[in-house]
């Protein structure tokens, strides 16, 4: 991965950049682990009789215990607890779905062994979604911090993990460049 | 969204139901949050928003700088849909009535 070009104009601009087997390997573990943890807070809350219904389903109401689901999945407000129960079990079930639709589709157009990907500006806008929730979840799981530098304490025994939070780090940023551009 | 609902039958003497609450606007907030890149959350506020970058960027640096940043107001609902749309961008973004 190189960063992101930008390629043709108007209807026909795409967004261009190329993952090599290990990086496309990485970035595909990580999406495939956001999933399974949305799909788990979503288990643990099955539809009742009343959502398969009438179709409205409606989520848990209380906080995910896990921090990493936390912050993927945050509170709508700070200041009223039942209202953000309330607002958590109407919308945590969309959210869910908006998450998972877009790690599911950056999977589809990130070729396994790596290779070119090419995508339309509304394609770039799902995969920039996608990469943040990855680097969110990872960055949560890291305790990473606004102070932390670039380089990696290699004696650090995050070194490894922070080096891939860094390289998403490089590959969102550079997306969001290129997409502004378009 | 909402269901529709039967017409209010209750005569009610505007003199003593002030419901204040329900005039207040509420203000959609985004925290600051040490993942989310500077770029993105300006991006993200463009594109949710239509703000221009000069407004969007002045409001990403509040929210850098001042750790908040109301980026949206009006009625309940209005912001309500302006949250769940910041979450599901991946902000860390509440909402609470306008003070």
């Amino acid at each position: 991965m190189n960063g992101w070009k930008k390629s043709g104009r108007g209807a026909k601009a795409r967004l261009v950049g190329t993952f090599d087997a290990q990086e496309a390997a990485v970035l595909r573990g990580l999406l495939d682990e956001v999933r399974q943890m949305l799909a788990k807070r979503e288990a643990d809350n099955p539809a009742d009789e009343l959502a398969v219904l009438t179709g409205m389903r409606t989520g848990p109401s209380s906080r995910p215990s896990d921090r990493v689901l936390a912050r993927l999945l945050p509170d709508f407000t700070t200041e009223d607890a039942d209202l953000a129960a309330g607002l958590r079990s109407l919308h945590e079930p969309e959210l869910i779905e908006a998450k998972d639709r877009a790690a599911a589709e950056v999977l589809g157009g990130l070729p396994a062994g790596g290779g070119r990907v090419e995508l339309t500006p509304a394609q770039g806008d799902v995969w920039l979604a996608a990469l943040n929730d990855v680097r969110l979840a990872l960055g949560t799981a890291l305790d990473v911090n606004e102070e932390m530098s670039d380089d990696v304490d290699p004696d650090d025994p995050r070194a490894a993990h922070l080096g891939i939070y860094h390289w998403l780090t490089f590959v969102q940023d550079g997306l969001v460049h290129a997409r502004m551009r378009v | 969204m909402a269901a529709p609902l039967p017409a209010p039958t209750r005569q009610v003497d505007p003199a003593v139901t002030e419901d204040v609450a329900a005039d207040v606007p509420w203000q959609a907030i985004v925290w600051n949050d040490p993942v989310n890149l500077m770029s993105y959350v300006t991006y993200v506020l463009q594109k949710l928003f239509g703000y221009p970058e000069p407004k969007a960027t002045a409001l990403m640096l509040d929210v850098h700088h001042k750790g908040k940043a109301a980026v949206s107001a009006g009625d309940k609902d209005k912001v309500e849909a302006d949250v769940a749309k910041l979450h599901a961008a991946g902000l860390w973004a509440t909402m609470q009535r306008s003070s």
